[in-house]
């Protein structure tokens, strides 16, 4: 499958990995974490795609360590907050905000909120709660945790903007935007949550959640075009997309992984494809886009580049796949991109061409010929 | 802490190799009791002072007592200090958990590699788990080389050239090992992978015929006939010539002299790797190019070119001239490779061991002592399997080495015949030990679990006993645990770690996560522990916490009966919200009359029900109204079974509210149901 190339970072790397926003096409930068004890660190790597880097003839296929940095406590996850800033969130109940200065291949701590989430008390000792999900829009962060707390914050603002304390009586394990002010949550008893950062009431604008065994959730992303489509995965493997403007159960639910799935997410640019990874050690490609260009195919049968142009712009007019009555049966290709692998990943993202992935073997790939 | 323990035992390559024959298999090994192992000093702990100890899983607590000291008590500090003590420390090191990674996935996939294959087949894919495991090593001994020279620290980089010089020796002793037991090579080929592993693993020549061949004269260089010893030494005969053919072109008086030495090298019979000659056919010619060399010997070409002439030597075997050149092979089994070559180019794999024995009695010449790594390499050429994975457990510092050999060995169904006189095998023996190092690692751990899978004997067990002893630092750990568990029906270990994260999240007063890991335990009496705090919860406060949770129980409300009651009580909170009253009014008397409801908290529904009595339409039945009169008597009669019915003035006050809005209600019912009826 296209050109997989991988480091071993040794140390526990990519539970939470991310690319930087695309800087020209390629992107060519990404972050990594380790979720190890003593030595967790974050680290900033080059995919190695230097384009036309024959010139000091030192092209490697390998990912590059650009710099690193001390972090305490296992990263659960980060996000880009920008070009140079990363949002970082710990184990340990602390949000960290890292700048990446990349005239001199640097990385330090920019600011920090100790504590964001914790149990019981704030100013005790010990009692910080793991933050289990981060994400920005820049220059607003939102964080959920453990503790079922919402902490909406400011890149430039010392204190927290917003805080819902219990706005969950179970583990929130992800959040996303909807829209600029409104945010999804997922949680540990099966439960897809909209909040209205507008409104002071402290209780969800919407609550949809899975019949049966409430399993509880563990990802979730938006579709990048249409904001109504939501996909989760669950503990179970399941893929779960929701229509948030109608209902309060899931379209479909998707048998996928054997074992709990670590992330879910939209192809930014494309997004009749989906990536899912689980603790199951595999990571699945879900292209819904087969069904849709099987007409334009009779009506550009030129060459591949058309049949491409003509792709992006059916994703607009047509009623997206994801929602379609039966995605299930021959309409969706689904790939396993890593066969034989054994152990969890943990963590993905995927960027134009490329999709990185993080291991627990402690090691990060990166793939960048997706649709080759 | 585990880097100053590991300062301690660095350099244990070197040490002196102790007795040999002294200990038996499987006993020994890093950490086990060997009676001529040194003793390990216990760093930071003050010396001769008593110390005690309690064995764990992959670790030994030690600590300081006050016994043996009596008498100076009062001087010496009272410092009383516990310590850690750890079996497998490079498991601790940085730049070695690429080869556990790494290693990892080779394991598995050898595991899972066709038994059915056979023959020449499965040989060969034996072979290529065997190369890849090399290739892992070495790429961490290049990782590792980096490391120390672009570091700073002289500590570090110390700590670094031990690990590079500790992994060489891995390769080197698990090349050996592939070509006599994994391969098998059989006479002839064997003599060219012995050759091959010489020049993979003798210090690079290449730098020295780089200085020699840019210098502007090369045959003048004062290097130029110890590169080409080299070379012939380990039968490179191509390159030598080639570096010959300019000193016979900077030096025309010798050109007769060259082309006859060229002539023999080009002619020396080698063995060939296909099937194109017979060993007897090589064994004739070889004896044909012997003679013709003795001849020249003899009649004196080369007497005028000591160099030339000691070459020549070299080609006849002559052990002498070969111990010559000791500096440049600097190791006896490179003399032992190239005594070979010249002597015996088709020795059988059962020869070895008297050719090595002598090499090396030869080369050490009584000036100095085997070291440990030269008396493995004597093990794997007497074909002894279980004396080199013996020396090898007692020498190196961890049991990735033993294990990983032992296991491919086991697969070339070579070790089947020994068993140990405790647990069950070698290969199951050595795999479970690593495992266990694996296991005391914050992040390696989970490698360890696919080891424990593949022990068929006492897997199982080692996995449960290690399992639950793995800090659950963050619930996603937990689940990565209990994952492990739940997938191989450890249904023992699930509900204790379930119980472990639910008592935490109780603490934390996180009601909705204790109950939603009960749950996910079938765990029914702590679910019940949860819903009595829920419910205590309600009456302190007069509403529920956690709304979000309790409306969305679902089928796991079944799970204990306390539960059940917590979700219909909250539904009948719920109905009363609505003002569906009727319905509120039946599930409430349900509650009791079906025993749903413990008995502590009638009076609490009773009171409950009080508001729907002064309803001004007429909600409860007659024969609803006598049965909540009797439920109120039930819990007021003193009953002889049950605790004594609280008589304090508000308890009082309520009952008697009670009793007279109960009376009203039934005065209203059979009024309105008279009427009703009668018309």
């Amino acid at each position: 499958h296209g050109d997989v190339s991988a480091k071993f970072c040794s140390r526990r790397s990519a539970d939470a990995l991310r690319p930087l926003p695309p800087r020209l096409q390629s992107p060519d930068v990404f972050a990594t974490a380790g979720t190890t004890i003593c030595d967790n660190r974050i680290s900033i790597w080059s995919s190695g795609d230097l384009g036309n880097a024959g010139l000091n003839g030192e092209y490697h296929g390998e990912p590059r360590l650009l710099c690193d940095i001390q972090h305490n406590g296992d990263v659960m996850d980060m996000q880009f907050l920008d070009q140079e800033r990363i949002v970082v969130a710990s184990s340990t109940g602390t949000v960290t905000i890292f700048r990446h200065h990349q005239n001199n291949q640097t990385l330090s701590a920019n600011h920090r909120w100790e504590k964001a989430h914790y149990h019981v008390d704030q100013d005790t000792s010990c009692g910080g709660a793991a933050c289990t999900g981060v994400v920005c829009s820049n220059p607003e962060i939102v964080t959920v945790g453990e503790d079922g707390r919402i902490n909406l914050f400011r890149a430039d603002q010392k204190d927290a903007v917003r805080t819902i304390d219990n706005a969950d009586s179970s583990t929130l394990h992800a959040v996303t935007f909807l829209r600029t002010t409104e945010i999804l949550t997922v949680n540990s008893i099966g439960q897809l949550k909209i909040w209205d950062l507008r409104h002071q009431r402290n209780e969800p604008s919407q609550i949809f959640s899975l019949a049966g065994d409430r399993v509880p959730l563990h990802c979730v992303d938006r579709h990048p075009n249409q904001q109504h489509i939501v996909a989760t995965g669950g503990q179970d493997g399941m893929l779960s997309i929701w229509d948030i403007r109608q209902g309060t159960m899931p379209v479909s639910l998707l048998n996928a992984h054997e074992a709990e799935m670590w992330e879910v997410h939209f192809h930014p640019s494309d997004p009749d494809h989906l990536f899912t990874c689980s603790e199951d050690g595999s990571l699945w490609h879900w292209d819904a886009s087969t069904n849709v260009s099987e007409k334009p195919s009779f009506l550009h049968q030129g060459g591949r580049s058309t049949a491409y142009l003509s792709h992006s712009t059916i994703n607009q007019s047509v009623v997206s796949a994801w929602l379609s009555n039966d995605p299930t049966k021959d309409r969706m290709e689904i790939t396993n991109l890593i066969p034989n692998q054994t152990l969890s990943v943990n963590s993905l993202d995927v960027l134009g061409p490329c999709l990185v992935y993080g291991t627990d073997t402690e090691a990060i790939y990166v793939n960048r010929q997706l649709f080759a | 802490g585990p880097g100053r323990a590991r300062a301690a035992r660095a350099g244990r390559w070197v040490r002196r190799r102790a007795g040999r024959d002294a200990g038996r298999m499987g006993g020994a090994g890093p950490g086990a009791a060997d009676e001529h192992r040194p003793v390990t000093v216990v760093p930071g702990a003050v010396p001769r002072r008593q110390l005690c100890f309690a064995w764990g899983p992959a670790e030994v607590l030690v600590c300081e007592t006050l016994f043996g000291r009596a008498g100076t008590g009062e001087g010496a500090p009272s410092t009383s200090r516990v310590f850690v003590v750890r079996r497998d420390q490079d498991i601790y090191i940085q730049t070695l958990r690429k080869l556990f990674n790494e290693s990892h996935g080779i394991f598995m996939g050898l595991q899972r590699s066709e038994e059915e294959l056979a023959g020449k087949s499965r040989k060969a894919q034996l072979v290529q788990v065997s190369k890849n495991y090399r290739s892992v090593i070495r790429a961490c001994m290049e990782d590792m080389h980096q490391a120390a020279i672009s570091t700073r620290d002289p500590a570090l980089q110390g700590q670094y050239s031990t690990q590079v010089s500790i992994l060489s020796a891995m390769e080197l002793i698990w090349n050996l090992c592939e070509i006599l037991f994994v391969e098998a090579a059989a006479a002839g080929p064997l003599l060219l992978r012995l050759l091959d592993w010489v020049r993979l693993h003798v210090c690079d020549v290449d730098s020295m015929v780089r200085e020699v061949l840019s210098s502007e004269n090369p045959s003048k260089h004062k290097l130029f006939w110890n590169v080409v010893d080299i070379f012939v030494l380990q039968g490179r005969m191509d390159e030598a010539r080639h570096l010959l053919s300019k000193e016979a072109s900077a030096n025309p008086t010798s050109m007769n002299m060259y082309k006859i030495l060229d002539d023999l090298m080009k002619k020396m019979p080698v063995p060939s790797l296909g099937n194109t000659q017979t060993l007897t056919e090589l064994e004739l010619k070889w004896q044909h190019w012997h003679e013709e060399c003795q001849r020249y010997l003899q009649d004196g070409t080369f007497a005028s070119n000591p160099h030339m002439e000691s070459i020549c030597k070299i080609l006849l075997g002559d052990e002498d001239a070969i111990l010559e050149k000791k500096e440049l092979m600097t190791t006896w089994y490179h003399f032992l490779v190239t005594r070979l070559l010249y002597s015996h180019p088709t020795v059988k794999p059962m020869e070895l061991r008297f050719y090595a024995q002598s090499s090396m009695d030869l080369f050490l010449g009584g000036e100095s002592s085997p070291e440990p790594l030269d008396m493995i390499l004597m093990a794997a050429f007497e074909f002894e399997m279980h004396q080199v994975i013996k020396e090898c457990s007692i020498v190196l510092s961890n049991w990735w080495f033993v294990a990983h050999l032992t296991d491919l060995l086991d697969h070339c169904k070579l070790l089947q015949s020994h068993n140990l006189y405790f647990g069950s095998n070698m290969r199951e023996f050595l795999l479970l030990e690593y495992a266990s190092g694996l296991f005391s690692h914050h992040s390696l751990w989970q490698l360890g679990v696919d080891y424990f899978d593949h022990c068929p004997q006492y897997g199982r067990v080692y996995l449960e006993l290690h399992i639950e002893r793995i800090p659950l630092s963050t619930e996603q750990k937990a689940l990565k645990v209990l994952r492990i568990c739940e997938q191989r029906q450890m249904h023992e270990q699930v509900r204790s770690i379930c119980k472990i994260m639910a008592m935490k999240a109780l603490r934390n007063n996180r009601l909705g996560s204790a109950l939603s890991w009960s749950i996910r335990a079938k765990d029914a009496a702590f679910a019940t522990l949860i819903s009595d705090r829920f419910l205590k919860d309600y009456c302190e406060r007069g509403c529920f916490s956690d709304l979000d949770l309790i409306d969305n129980l679902g089928p796991s409300m079944l799970l204990s009966d306390r539960l059940t009651f917590l979700g219909k009580y909250r539904e009948f909170h719920r109905l009363y919200g609505e003002k569906r009253f009727p319905e509120a009014a039946r599930l409430l008397l349900t509650l009791m009359t079906a025993h749903i409801a413990p008995c502590s908290f009638w009076m609490t529904l009773l009171t409950d029900a009080l508001p729907l009595l002064e309803q001004k339409e007429v909600i409860f039945s007659a024969e609803q109204t006598y049965e909540l009169m009797r439920c109120l008597e039930d819990l007021t009669s003193p009953n002889p079974g049950s605790a004594p019915f609280q008589d304090d003035d508000v308890e009082t006050t309520k009952v008697e509210m009670l009793r007279l809005a109960l009376a009203r209600n039934l005065a209203r019912v059979i009024v309105k149901e008279g009427t009703v009826e009668g018309s």
